[in-house]
This record gives structure tokens, sequence and C-alpha cells, in this order.
């Protein structure tokens, strides 16, 4: 019988995160913004079946970058989580912090665990508040870890160049159309330099609006709503100051 | 709920074991509820009364709920078995909504619920029965469709006019003989109330409209545009112009002979 290798634990889980980061690069990145009404998920996802960003419960969004069917699996891990909690408890009991934690700590087994491959997925998990300060996102990388984040977040291939550029530009209060417009600026950077056109048939794009009246805050923005957002957007560059007030719908 | 009957299975109302009992169970029941189909939709109506023997538990008791944007239940018999099922029901409807990305069919609606009343027969058998009555509109179809149940799950769809609990008898006396095809939104969700009206008025289990303590009947109209409950305003003018009517004509409007 021959001998397995030594492989020091650092050796190991080092090769671990570089084959979960490797894998969460290849998928194309989305980001998340907090603005005035609440928080927009935007992506671009040429699919129209299978989305990156679905609704968890009445005010949690989740967004996921990279492998699909492994994200789903978490994503409807979320979903059966949080309707347990809300049907045998309260609707109120059910918070984006404590499905954050669960999500950390099945990423961080999977990724420790030696007979599984790591997942290669990273996740935000994000709740609108009644107020912008009560607003919450938190990421989780492959391995299991959270990090709280504020104002805006970058996952998936390029979020390091995304989420840099975004924290310079990112400002509290923003309207909807000036956040969606940041998001498709930031998202269509490319790592040398240059930068593509993305067009709206091409953007998934999904709001946690504080203002509905409905309990479920979750709503996707597809068709002539994103587009008239967009266009929005351009117009309000020069006239910036005349633009408040209510410009969604 | 099979997520649930594998990991909880505790909270699922069908598999409680009753200890053997001696004569009926004494729990606050619910009484009649009505709904109605109109060009646009249908309404789903309820009174507000609950009742314990021959005790009002209850003046003020909620027994209309939405299932979801596009359906309504409101249910009869054993109140507090009835609002757990309507809440397991709310919360299967969500969570396939959410897992699958599409909404049940409305037909698949009123299949599961079908099976969640027939679930329930061993504590109907002891007098604890749950009767809903499931209204939607139906987005593939664009109407109002309306389904009633018995206790035993039977499932029927109904056409126009339906009515369960305790005074369903004369509210569907009323609804037979004022119905027509043609109503409007205004005239079905009147009509629901001259309906419950009738029903208190023989049915000592069923609350009328009681203007001293402002306790009025839920109306709820789903249409194209989703489920709306009537604010306490508009009921309130409905109870009241019904009964201002009454106090001329007790007996209500009048159907022609022939």
């Amino acid at each position: 019988m021959s001998t397995p290798f030594y492989v020091s634990p650092q050796q190991a889980m080092a090769d671990r995160a570089e084959y979960a980061r490797k894998g969460i690069a290849r998928g194309r990145s989305l980001v998340v913004l907090q603005y005035a009404d609440g928080i927009v998920f935007v992506g671009e996802n040429p699919s129209r079946a299978l989305h990156k960003f679905s609704e968890i419960y009445d005010r949690i969004g989740f967004a996921a970058a990279g492998k699909y069917n492994e994200y789903e699996n978490l994503r409807i891990g979320g979903v059966r989580y949080a309707d347990l909690r809300g049907y045998t408890y309260d609707r109120g009991d059910v918070t984006a912090r404590g499905l954050a934690n669960v999500y950390a700590q099945t990423l961080g087994t999977i990724f420790s665990s030696a007979g599984e491959k790591p997942y290669e997925v990273e996740l935000v998990v994000a709740e609108v508040g009644e107020t912008p300060e009560g607003d919450q996102i938190y990421r989780l990388p492959h391995d299991g870890s959270i990090v709280d984040e504020h104002g805006s977040v970058a996952v998936g291939g390029n979020a390091e160049l995304i989420s840099s550029y975004l924290d310079q530009r990112h400002q509290d209060g923003m309207t909807l159309s000036e956040a969606l417009k940041l998001a498709v600026q930031a998202l269509s950077r490319e790592s040398n330099g240059s930068q593509r056109e993305i067009p709206a048939e091409r953007l998934e794009v999904a709001v946690l609006d504080r203002t509905r009246p409905q309990k479920r805050k979750f709503k996707r923005i597809t068709g002539g709503q994103l587009s008239r957002l967009l266009a929005e957007g351009t117009t309000t560059q020069t006239e910036s100051e005349s633009a408040e007030g209510p410009e969604e719908e | 709920m099979d997520f649930l009957s594998e990991h909880q299975p505790e909270l699922l109302p069908g598999n409680r074991q009753l200890p053997p009992t001696q004569g009926v169970v004494e729990a606050p029941h619910g009484t009649t509820i009505v709904a109605v189909s109109f060009p646009g939709g249908v309404v789903l109506a309820g009174d507000r009364r609950a009742t314990m023997g021959n005790i009002i538990a209850q003046r003020d008791i909620e027994k209309v709920f939405p299932a979801d944007e596009y359906s309504a239940v409101g249910i009869a018999g054993t109140a507090g078995l009835a609002v757990e099922m309507v809440k397991l029901f709310q919360l299967e409807l969500e969570h396939f909504e959410k897992v699958e990305g599409v909404q049940l069919s409305l037909e698949g609606k009123a299949n599961r619920l079908s099976t969640m009343i027939r679930s329930n027969l061993g504590m109907a058998m002891q007098g604890l029965a749950v009767v809903p009555l499931f209204a939607g509109y139906d987005l593939d179809r664009a109407k109002g469709r309306i389904f009633s149940y018995d206790v035993t799950g039977g499932r029927s769809e109904e056409h126009g006019y339906a009515a369960t609990g305790s005074g369903s008898i004369f509210a569907r006396g009323a609804m037979k003989k004022l119905f027509r095809d043609d109503l409007t939104e205004d005239e079905a969700t009147t009509l629901v109330v001259q309906a419950l009206y009738d029903a208190a008025d023989d049915d000592s289990a069923t609350g009328g409209p009681d203007v001293a303590r402002r306790i009025y009947p839920i109306v709820t109209v789903i249409t194209e545009d989703g489920y709306r409950r009537l604010t306490e305003d508009e009921s309130s003018r409905i109870a009241r112009s019904v009964l201002e009517r009454r106090l001329e004509q007790p007996d209500g409007p009048r159907a022609a002979l022939l």
C-alpha cells in the first residue's frame, strides 16, 4: 500500500481557496447598492430563466455569483429556513443576520470538509429596513466568513475593480435611477481599463423597495420600466437638482 | 409541506393524536362566508361573529384572509384550527412561488387546500370541522372563480355565488334572488352584505353589522389587480346603506315575482 503524500493543512486550504476563487471569477460579476428607498441588485445575466437574484423573505433578498447549481441549492435552503422560521415564530423574527449565519455555517463546513469540493459561490444577503440606517448587507465569500458591508458591494469576476470604482462614487440617498446607472457603469468596466456596452436586455435588476405597501418588498425590474429608469439617468446628469421627487414606476 | 412533514411533523395540523373525548369539544366556531363572482373578478366576504355553543365567543373575529396576491380564503368552522390551516396554506403558496419562481395555478391552489381539509378529517369527526370557501382570480382564464369544500375535502367549483357556514342556507337564498350575471364591483359588494344581513337575520350564530361598536363585515375584492380588502370606511358605508334601506323594508330588496 502506498503512503499518501503529506500535504500541510495551510497548503491544502490555500489550494481549496484558489480553486473556489477561480470558479467564482469565471462568472459575471454583480453589484448590490443602497439607494434612498431601498437596495438595488444589478447584474449581467443573459438568461431569463436562471436568476442571480431572488426573494428569500419579506424584506430579505439574495444575490449570488459563481456556479448556478450550487447557489440555487443554497437559495432553496435559505427560503426553507426563512419560511420555517416565520411559520414557527413570526414573520418579524426572520432576519438577514440569522440567515447569513446559517449560510456561513454551511459554506464553512463544506469548505473545510476534506470529502467535498468547496462551493464556487459568493453570496450577498441583504435586508431592507424601515430607514436607510436599518438596511443590512452581508457578503459571504466561499470560505464561510461574513463581511458586513455598507453602501455598495460587488461580487464575482471583477469584484475588486468594480467595488473600488463603486466606493469612490457611491453616495447615500441616491435615487433608484442614479444608483442603477452607476451600477451599470461599474459593471461595464473591464480589467484592462476599457469599457464595454451592456444592453438593457442583458441586465437582471431587482429591488428591495421599502416604500412598497405589501409585506413582500422584493420586486424585479424588467422591460419598459428598466429602460425608462436607465434613460432617466442620462437626462438627470444635466438637471440633477430637479430630478428629486417621485421618479420610479 | 413535504419539507415540514419530514423535519418538524409536529407543526402540521394533520399529525396530531387526539385523546378520546366524550361529547362535543367546546371551541369557538366561525360562521358565515359568502362569495359572488362578477365579470371583472370575485368578491369574498364574511361576518364577524364566533360562537361557542350558545355563547358569542368573539364579536370582531376576522375570517377572510388573503391566500396570496390573487386569491383569498374565508373560513367557517373551528376558528383555531381554521386560522392555522390558512397560515399553512399561505405559507405553502408563498414557498412554492419563491422556490419555483412562478405562482401555482388557481386550480393547483384549490387542490392543495382540498388535501389540507382532508388531513383534518379526524378532527372533523370529533366536531372540530373546518370548511373554507376559496375564491381567486384566474389569470389564465381572466375571470374570478369560486371553490367550495365539504368536511372530507371534496371540492367543487361554484358558478356565480356560494356560501359556507351555519348561516349559509339563508345567505344562499338571498343571493339566489339577487344575483345577476352583469353585476358591477360595487353591486357585488353590496350583494354580499345583503346576503350576510339575511344570514344574520335568521341564524343566531351569524353576526349582523354592529353599528354601535362599528364592527362591519369584512369584504374583499379580487380582480386582475390582485387582492384588496375594503377599508373600514368603505365597508361601513355599504353596511349603513343596506341598514338604512332595511329600516323601511326589513326583509330587504324584493325580487320580481315572475
